[in-house]
């Protein structure tokens, strides 16, 4: 404990006005009388003072009553998404693991919709310190039931008590995160006489100081009183955190192996890679080809195209799509490329949408495609309709038996599969088909195309059979007579 | 003499500092507030300067101790 002061009063940690609130009220919290937040608060501000951190401390606002703590602590702070608070400050502290990062939440948001939150981020061992206010009940929204509600406690949606057998039993949290094995220190304390509350006040300034340390995950539960929901008197409603709350949730220590860790063995400190070193950590590093692209010189319909790639999965159909993109890029372009699944992933067809153009590209999705490529018989169904007119239609005759139905489009069959299978391999359809959207549409440069694909493929031993397949891609659309 | 102060401004009357109070010199004033409670009050003597009303106090600025004068 650090030193006795010989004045206790506000910590400096905390605003000197709350501007929540009306003027004259500004020096008030907006908490209810007796609430165990204001304690909580308290303790908090004022181990942040004595540590000498408020410059380098991010508070991370919940979701629930708390959910103004930013106009309390003058700190760095961030207001978060309901349960979301662990997974943000992970990512503030994995960013700036010099601040310290102080996660407040309360039993509605850390135990129901952030359950998988808190329980990721102290799985990862995360070198932050959250605090847990558990009332057993959705405070802020008026009282109902929370994970954390007591068998037999009448809330507004358990207006008979909570019975195990219809509502499962109260979560305990401490209990479940100190089976994980990185957490560093876990522990209960009640905000109740002056022994807990000094308990309390010890394990706010622990769980703060193992983040300090570079520790790993601190987390402090703290039972709390909540008078209005739960409708008792202040010092009644403490009376119950210390006389019932605390038979369910025991008070204690559930975990803390901070002794034996090294200062500093999870802190994190990551290296910082300059951007020049990305491609060579990524084994990137042969000198791309590049050239300086023309848009003026592609036929017009097929200007800036927006390509839509469907088939069945296996067929290649993201690596014919990432082909394209990375030679657009190569052609000083800007090019985009994502894969888009249906419900469908087996058996139904895999796309992706590709747009290379000469201005920047606000949404990658291709809804209507001026390009389109299909490898297998449902993709012509589901897609010959998105096409605009004058649009290009390849469509691989060696799985698709019927024709397409439109008129007003530019169509190239083309037997995709069975040119790939006389090469040698059933995979490299793909390639084929990017051959022919080479010589067809002119938009791409054939040299750096086939660079491209030292890029895109990731073993090199088939770059060979890809560019052969690429070849014969061309050598098909030049000989093809409608 | 150690002695503790009640803001009466920012008190909510909660009571949690009379609860706590060991030696019990902390009382409910008879005037309404700011804020429209019934503050507490220092009895105006007997504080051994403990601080467990400074912690159980929610308010961060409704009570001052001093521990030594």
């Amino acid at each position: 404990m650090a030193q006795v002061k010989d004045v206790l009063q506000k910590p400096s940690s905390f605003y000197d006005r709350f501007f929540r609130k009306p003027d004259r009220y500004q020096e008030d919290t907006h908490y209810c009388p007796g609430c165990g937040h204001g304690v909580l608060h308290k303790l908090i501000a004022e181990a942040i003072d004595d540590f000498g951190i408020r410059d380098r401390t991010i508070m991370i606002s919940p979701v629930g009553c708390s959910v103004f703590v930013y106009y309390y602590f003058d700190t760095g702070n961030f207001q978060v998404a309901h349960g979301r608070a662990p997974a943000v400050a992970t990512g503030i502290k994995r960013t700036h693991p010099d601040a310290i990062v102080i996660s407040y939440q309360g039993d509605g948001d850390l135990a129901a919709i952030g359950g998988n939150n808190i329980l990721q981020a102290a799985n990862r061992g995360e070198n932050i310190t959250v605090f847990f206010v558990n009332n057993a009940i959705y405070g802020m929204t008026g009282g109902q039931m929370a994970p954390t509600t007591l068998i037999g406690q009448k809330t507004m949606t358990s207006p008979y008590g909570r019975k195990a057998e219809w509502e499962g039993y109260p979560m305990k949290v401490s209990e479940l995160l100190s089976t994980l094995e990185a957490p560093a220190y876990i522990e209960r304390v009640a905000l109740t006489d002056g022994k807990n509350l000094m308990k309390a006040r010890k394990a706010v300034r622990k769980a703060i100081q193992t983040q300090i340390d570079g520790k790993g995950f601190s987390l402090v539960e703290v039972l709390s009183a909540c008078p209005s929901g739960w409708r008792m008197t202040p010092v009644d409603a403490k009376k119950w955190v210390d006389e019932v709350m605390t038979k369910t949730f025991p008070p204690g220590v559930y975990k803390d192996v901070s002794n034996e860790r090294e200062v500093g063995s999870w802190a994190r400190h990551l290296e910082k890679v300059p951007v020049e070193k990305y491609h060579e950590i990524l084994g990137l590093t042969g000198t791309a080809m590049e050239v300086e692209g023309d848009m003026n010189e592609v036929p017009e319909n097929f200007r800036n195209p927006r390509v839509l790639i469907a088939g069945f999965g296996g067929q290649g159909i993201l690596l014919l799509g990432q082909t394209l993109a990375e030679a657009g890029m190569r052609h000083g372009w800007n090019s985009t490329w994502i894969p888009s699944y249906g419900p469908e992933m087996r058996g139904g067809t895999a796309n992706c949408h590709v747009k290379i153009s000469e201005t920047p590209i606000g949404s990658p999705v291709v809804s209507e495609p001026n390009i389109l490529i299909t490898m297998n018989q449902p993709s012509l169904e589901r897609f010959e309709k998105s096409l605009v007119p004058g649009g290009l239609l390849i469509y691989n005759t060696s799985m698709i038996d019927t024709k397409p139905q439109r008129s007003d489009i530019d169509i190239l069959p083309i037997p995709a599969t069975e040119m790939a299978d006389e090469i040698g391999s059933l995979r490299v359809a793909n390639m084929v088909i990017v051959g022919a959207i080479l010589e067809k549409t002119k938009i791409l440069q054939k040299d750096i195309v086939l660079d491209s694909l030292n890029t895109v493929v990731k073993h090199k031993k088939f770059i060979p059979m890809n560019t052969q397949a690429i070849e014969k891609g061309i050598e098909y659309v030049r000989n093809f007579k409608q | 003499m150690a002695r503790m102060e009640v803001h009466k401004d920012h008190c909510k009357g909660c009571g949690l500092c009379i609860d706590i109070c060991p030696v019990n010199v902390i009382e409910v004033s008879k005037e309404i507030n700011n804020l429209g409670y019934h503050p507490a009050v220092y009895k105006g003597e007997g504080c051994t300067g403990c601080s467990l009303c400074f912690y159980a106090c929610p308010e961060p600025d409704a009570i001052v101790v001093y521990r030594k004068d």
